[in-house]
């Protein structure tokens, strides 16, 4: 009961926060509400940045991951993240902040209609990106439910624990705007950076040491693959550095660039965030690997079990007890249970509130559909000029409430894999829509057309891999089925693990072809689409 | 030239990202206890952080500094 206790503290805390940062600001305009009067210090913007990147897949995710496959995890999703991340905030995230600082942007559609002079190509991206998020924010009140759920004995049900982890987030986005949601994102992190070090220390005192953890899944054949990266192709590998350019491409992310005082801030940032991925994906992905020799713990032994039967040579398997398998060896849970069986009552509690706020870090997306709507829809088209400033920023509230309210209603009538299939896609079309940010900010010759055709495209893109994820079975690992071939040679194959082009994740020719459309059609429109020279001027004075 | 040694440092690094040299190897175990490819990979991400430490002091865009 304690652990749920704790919980219920920190939500107690952060709706506190919530209410503290609504007191700070009551008159708020929209810049205010929306951005934090731009006025973000250098500590909370590192930290709150990071936080935002920070979902539940970071904590239970990775080492779910790592359970299955291995060390992989880490250079697949963390070393990569920490070196390309935060050059695009080097290169992206610091002119984003000088343009929203110049001309007012408060969002990457502003930008874009300026940069292009555009109207409704705006609205399209506009649609194409809200689409994309809001997966995002339906799977964290489902997160929450279940969290709630597990963390009371089940005590509090699903539906409950969902409304309370969604009210909490509404009434702190609602009150706090982006200072309440930047304090705590900043706060999150904080929790996730102590929480793991702990827990290695810890859980690795209550297994004897990792040397022999170590020396005990090496000697055996079916875990010492999971020390190496031989079960995963070179080109696999290759393909997941293109993920983390999405990061950037969010619209969470691109508002939060322009919430910084001063655009040095971001120096501090970009040094630091290697280390802030390093001290809290490290111990993620390290102790899924050990969980594999945590057979004493019960549930953990369960799940091994599972693993085995499912990669057994000869198994005569039918789809149900496949996915049944599948279900059973899933390893998000493998954290939760290291500590069940090696820490004391405190961790477990520490670990409930970094847990809980894991699946919290919806709120910045939240807030930022929000900002979408009012800047990028409601002011747009007037409702600014007509109903004035202060109602602005109601409307922006009232967004709030209504996308949690809907994503609320979603949550408890439609099942989570569909969202999971539409988040796991979104990473790959949010990079597909990098070529618009690096063609707006450096390229003078870009049109509204190329923009019109990369954003089309990744629509496309995205569902069709959507489609082929739905409508194609997994087959048994090792195994791929071929979706499109040309002769011989297969061009897109469905494999254990998802979809495949030419043996990379679809998330690279998606990138490589809206950037090649973003180039072409806008080669063959600046004749008459581009832009003015004061415009431009605005833009590539230097 | 210390602007292009900081980029060339960035892009070398993604290079190495792909360190298609401990692929198949676990041993040495660092500390005891660390694969050799997760140890690489830990210690790319610390390095990561010295190279952008270069590019932030040696090719900052110092213009987007009078937009304060």
């Amino acid at each position: 009961m304690i652990p749920a206790l704790v919980v219920f503290a920190y939500l107690g805390v952060v709706l506190y926060i919530g209410i503290f940062a609504f007191r700070t600001t009551r008159q708020a305009s929209a810049e205010d509400y929306f951005l934090a009067g731009r006025s973000l210090g250098p500590t909370v913007f590192l930290l709150s940045l990071f936080g935002t990147n920070m979902t539940a897949f970071s904590i239970l995710g990775a080492s779910g991951h790592a359970f299955a496959n291995g060390i992989v995890t880490f250079g697949l999703m963390a070393s990569s993240s920490a070196l390309v991340i935060p050059v695009c905030l080097f290169f992206i995230g610091t002119r984003l902040w000088a343009l929203g600082k110049r001309n007012g942007f408060m969002t990457p559609v502003q930008m874009f209609r300026d940069r292009w002079e555009c109207r409704h190509i705006g609205t399209v991206i506009f649609v194409v990106q809200a689409v994309l998020l809001v997966p995002y924010i339906i799977i964290a009140v489902m997160g929450g439910g279940t969290v709630l759920q597990a963390i009371t004995n089940g005590y509090v049900p699903f539906w409950l624990g969902g409304a309370i982890v969604s009210s909490v987030v509404m009434a702190y986005v609602f009150l706090g705007g982006m200072r309440g949601t930047a304090w705590v994102n900043a706060l999150q992190t904080t929790l996730f950076l102590l929480f793991g070090t702990i827990a290695v220390f810890v859980i690795g005192r209550g297994m004897g040491g990792f040397t022999e953890a170590m020396e005990a899944l090496l000697a055996s054949p079916a875990t010492s693959p999971l020390l190496t990266r031989e079960r995963v192709s070179p080109l696999y590998f290759f393909s997941y550095t293109f993920i983390p350019l999405s990061s950037i491409a969010f619209p969470h992310i691109c508002i939060f660039c322009m919430t910084a005082q001063n655009v040095r801030y971001f120096r501090k940032t970009i040094v630091l965030y290697p280390i802030c991925m390093l001290l809290i994906w490290m111990p993620s992905v390290f102790l899924g690997v050990v969980a594999n020799q945590a057979t004493a713990i019960p549930a953990i032994q369960t799940k091994l079990e599972a693993r085995a039967q499912l990669a057994a040579p000869n198994a005569a398997l039918t789809p149900t007890d496949r996915a049944r398998l599948r279900a059973q060896a899933a390893g998000d849970d493998v954290i939760l249970r290291l500590v069940d069986g090696y820490a004391p009552l405190w961790l477990a509690a520490l670990l409930g509130a970094a847990v809980m706020a894991a699946v919290m870090a919806s709120d910045s997306q939240i807030l930022a559909l929000s900002t979408m709507f009012t800047e990028d829809i409601f002011a747009f088209y007037q409702g600014t000029k007509r109903f004035g400033h202060e109602m602005q920023v109601l409307t922006g509230r009232a967004f709030v409430v209504i996308v949690t309210a809907v994503a609320y209603v979603i949550a408890l009538r439609i099942p989570q894999s569909i969202f999971d299939v539409a988040t796991q896609y979104a990473f790959a079309g949010y990079s597909a829509l990098v070529p618009l940010l690096v063609a707006a900010l450096f390229w003078k010759n870009s049109t509204r057309w190329g923009a019109l055709a990369s954003t089309l495209w990744t629509a496309v893109a995205v569902m069709s891999v959507a489609t082929i994820q739905n409508v194609i079975p997994p087959p048994p690992p090792g195994s791929e089925v071929t979706v499109w071939a040309m002769g011989d040679q297969s061009i897109i194959t469905r494999g254990a693990t998802g979809t495949f082009v030419l043996g990379l994740l679809p998330v690279v020719p998606m990138t490589i072809i809206s950037a090649v459309l973003m180039i072409l059609v806008s080669l063959g429109t600046k004749s008459f689409a581009r832009p003015g020279e004061p415009t431009l001027r605005r833009y590539f004075a230097q | 030239m210390s602007r292009r040694i900081a980029v060339g440092a960035v892009a070398l690094l993604y290079v190495l990202h792909q360190d298609f040299w401990f692929w198949r190897e676990a041993r040495p175990l660092v500390f005891g206890f660390l694969p050799i490819g997760l140890f690489y990979h830990a210690a790319f991400t610390v390095a990561s952080a010295g190279v952008l430490w270069l590019l932030v002091t040696f090719a900052w865009p110092t213009h987007l500094d009078d937009s304060e």
